[in-house]
C-alpha cells in the first residue's frame, strides 16, 4: 500500500515554481528521503502534505486521504517535526506534550503512559519539568520528535531533522528515528541537504529547481555512476591488472604501482577475486562514489552553494538556541 | 463539531496556561486605565466638581476605566497570536485536527476569562473611591463583560490574523484601540459634547459598551437624582435619534461588533490556508 501519493504536483509562489509537476509514492514502512538544495522545493512538498499549504494543480494523498478534501483525517494520520522549532519556550517539556495530546484527542488512558513513554525514549524524562527555553537545541528536537509521535501517527514527516545541530546530537536524532520506525511501524518522509543523513533513507529523490531529477535507492544511484572504484597494490602490479582483464574483463590502469578499476560491486567481488589471485596483494581501497557524486552528475552544480548555506545555519542555529 | 469544541477547550486552556506563566502581561494591561483614572481622576477632580448631585468627576469615569482596562487586555490577547506565529508554535496549532473556528474562539473566550479576571480586580478600588458596590451589580457585570471582551479579542484576533511581527501589532493596534478608547465617552458624557465629537462618539461601538457599564453603576441613582431635580440624566444613556439606549440595547450593539469581528477573524485565518 502507498502511505503517500503525489501526482503531478504544482505549487506556484507568484512567478516562481516551487514545486514543478512531481510525482512519486512512498510505501508503507519506508524511510523516503527527499534530497536537494535550499531552496529546491522539498519544504513546500512537505507543507502541501501536511495541509499548511494549498497545491496550484495536481493532487496528492496521504493514508489514501486527500490532502485537499480530507484535510482532517490526513492531519490525524501525520506527525511532524519542522525545520523550526514550533514549541512553546515559556511551557515545560511535559505541558507541551499534554497540550499536543489534547489537541490530537488522545484518550486519557493512553496519554499518560505514552507522554512517559516517549519521554524515556528520547532521553528526556528527568527533564520534563523544565521550561523548553532552558533546553539545548539537540533536545528541543528530541523533545519535537517525541512530541510528533504522541497521537501514534503512521507516517512521520521530519523537515531537515537535524539541521543547525552539532555531530553528537545529529547521531542521537538518528539514532531515534531508527528506533522509532522499528517500534512503531512508521512511515518516513523526510527532506535533507546531509548527503550522509540520506544515506539512512530506503529511496532517494534527488529535486533539484522544483523537479525530481532521479528517484530510487542511495545504493542504485550510486551505481548509475558505474559502481565502486577499487584501488589495490599487488607484489606484481601487471601481473594483476592481467589477471583482472582475463578473468574479469575489466579494464584497469596501472599508475605508481597502484592498479585501479571500476567495478559495479566492489564489496563481493573482491572476496571472489582474492581467493583466486595467485601473486601477494599489499592493500586494497573500495571507494563508493557518494550521493554528492551523483547529484554532481545529474544536476551539473553541487549541492549547496557554501556561503548561502552557512548563512542558513547560523539564522537556523539562533532560532534553535532562543 | 468534535473539532470546533476541542478547538475551543485547547486553545482556551493553553491561554489561560500561558497567562499564568507570563505574570508582565497581568501588570501591564492594569498600568494605562490605572494610570488615566489617576490623573484624570485625582488631576481633575476637584476641578470638575461633581457633576450631578452625588456623582463626582472620579465615580463618573471608574466604570468606564473599567471597560477600558477590559477592552485593553482584550485587544491585546491578540498579541499571543503574532507572538506563536513568530516563535512557531502557531503551526504546530494549525497542522492540529482542529477547527480554524475553534481555534478563533478558543482565544477569544480565553482571553475573555483573563479579562474578565482583571475587570474585577479594578472592582478592588471600588471602596477607596467611594463607590458602593453590591452582590447584585457584581453578577450583572460579568455578562456585559464578557461580552464587551469576545467583542474586542475579535479585533486583536482580526489585526493579529495578517501581523507578521509584534511591533506591528502593537503599533497597529494603538492606532486603533486609543482613538476608539478616547472617543467611546470614558473621559466625558457623549449626550453634552460639541456635535461633531457627540457624533463621531456615537458612530463608535465602543461608546455603547462603555455606556452600558456605565449605566450598571450610575444608572439607579442618576434616575432618582433627575426624578428629584431634572438634570443629570444626560450623564448615561447613549440618546441615538432620539432614543436613549438601554443596557440590553447597548449590549446587542456591542455582541454585533463582536460578531462581525470574530467572523472576519475566523475568515482572515481561514485565507492563510
Amino acid at each position: 500500500m502507498n502511505m503517500i501519493e503525489v501526482d503531478d504536483l504544482l505549487r506556484k509562489f507568484g512567478q516562481i515554481t516551487a514545486v514543478d509537476h512531481i510525482s512519486f509514492n512512498v510505501n508503507k514502512g519506508e524511510i523516503f528521503g527527499f534530497l536537494g538544495p535550499n531552496g529546491a522545493g522539498k519544504t513546500t512538498t512537505i507543507n502541501i502534505l501536511c495541509t499548511l499549504l494549498l497545491p496550484t494543480s495536481g493532487r496528492a494523498s496521504v493514508k489514501g486521504y486527500d490532502v485537499l478534501k480530507q484535510r482532517s483525517q490526513v492531519r490525524r494520520s501525520i506527525g511532524l517535526v519542522f525545520q523550526d522549532p514550533t514549541l512553546d519556550d515559556y511551557l515545560t517539556a511535559e505541558q507541551n506534550l499534554h497540550f499536543h495530546a489534547y489537541a490530537y484527542g488522545v484518550p486519557q488512558n493512553v496519554r499518560e503512559k505514552r507522554i512517559g513513554e516517549l519521554l524515556g525514549l528520547v532521553e528526556l524524562w528527568d527533564r520534563r519539568k523544565n521550561k523548553v527555553r532552558a533546553y539545548s537545541g539537540g533536545m528541543k528536537r528530541r523533545l519535537e520528535l517525541a512530541r510528533g509521535l504522541l497521537h501514534h501517527p503512521q507516517v512521520l514527516f521530519l523537515d531537515e531533522p537535524t539541521l543547525g545541530l552539532d555531530p553528537q546530537s545529529r547521531r542521537h536524532i538518528w539514532d531515534y528515528i531508527l528506533t522509532l520506525r522499528e517500534q512503531e511501524e512508521l512511515t518516513i518522509f523526510m527532506t535533507t541537504h546531509y548527503m550522509d543523513e540520506a544515506e539512512n533513507c530506503n529511496r532517494i529523490a534527488i529535486i533539484d529547481n522544483g523537479q525530481i531529477v532521479a528517484l530510487d535507492t542511495p545504493d542504485k544511484l550510486k551505481d548509475s555512476l558505474g559502481g565502486d572504484v577499487v584501488t589495490l597494490k599487488a607484489e606484481d602490479s601487471q601481473a594483476a591488472a592481467l589477471e583482472l582483464k582475463e578473468r574479469y574483463d575489466l579494464s584497469s590502469e596501472i599508475q605508481n604501482g597502484m592498479v585501479t578499476f571500476s567495478v559495479p560491486n566492489g564489496g563481493t567481488f573482491l572476496p571472489d577475486f582474492m581467493r583466486g589471485f595467485h601473486s601477494r596483494l599489499l592493500s586494497v581501497e573500495v571507494r563508493r562514489p557518494t550521493l554528492d557524486d551523483v547529484f554532481l552528475k545529474l544536476t551539473g552544480h553541487a549541492i549547496r552553494d557554501q556561503e548561502v548555506d552557512s548563512r542558513e545555519q547560523m539564522r537556523r542555529m539562533r532560532r534553535w538556541r532562543r | 463539531m468534535e473539532e470546533l469544541f476541542r478547538g475551543i477547550w485547547v486553545i482556551a486552556y493553553r491561554e489561560l496556561l500561558r497567562f499564568i506563566q507570563e505574570r508582565s502581561r497581568m501588570i501591564s494591561s492594569f498600568a494605562m486605565p490605572l494610570l488615566f483614572l489617576i490623573v484624570f481622576g485625582a488631576g481633575f477632580n476637584r476641578v470638575i466638581g461633581n457633576l450631578t448631585p452625588g456623582v463626582d468627576f472620579i465615580k463618573f469615569i471608574y466604570p468606564g476605566i473599567i471597560a477600558m482596562t477590559v477592552l485593553m487586555s482584550s485587544v491585546f490577547s491578540g498579541l499571543s497570536v503574532v507572538w506563536d506565529r513568530e516563535f512557531g508554535f502557531l503551526k504546530e496549532v494549525l497542522v492540529a485536527p482542529l477547527s480554524r473556528s475553534g481555534i478563533v474562539l478558543g482565544k477569544a473566550i480565553g482571553s475573555a476569562v483573563i479579562s474578565l479576571g482583571q475587570g474585577f480586580v479594578m472592582l478592588a478600588l471600588a471602596p477607596i473611591l467611594g463607590v458602593t458596590l453590591s452582590l447584585i451589580l457584581v453578577v450583572e457585570l460579568i455578562p456585559l463583560l464578557i461580552v464587551l471582551s469576545l467583542s474586542l479579542s475579535g479585533l486583536g484576533i482580526l489585526v493579529a490574523s495578517r501581523m507578521r511581527s509584534q511591533q506591528g501589532f502593537q503599533v497597529v493596534v494603538q492606532l486603533i484601540i486609543f482613538p476608539l478608547i478616547f472617543l467611546s465617552g470614558v473621559f466625558f458624557p457623549v449626550n453634552n459634547v460639541p456635535t461633531w465629537l457627540e457624533v463621531v462618539s456615537k458612530i463608535n461601538p465602543l461608546t455603547y459598551g462603555v455606556d452600558a457599564i456605565r449605566q450598571l453603576f450610575l444608572g439607579g441613582d442618576l434616575a432618582a437624582t433627575s426624578a428629584a431635580t431634572g438634570n443629570g440624566s444626560y450623564l448615561v444613556g447613549v440618546t441615538v435619534f432620539g432614543h436613549t439606549m438601554s443596557i440590553l440595547e447597548d449590549v446587542i450593539v456591542v455582541a454585533v461588533l463582536g460578531a462581525v469581528l470574530m467572523l472576519a477573524a475566523v475568515w482572515s485565518f481561514y485565507r492563510q490556508e
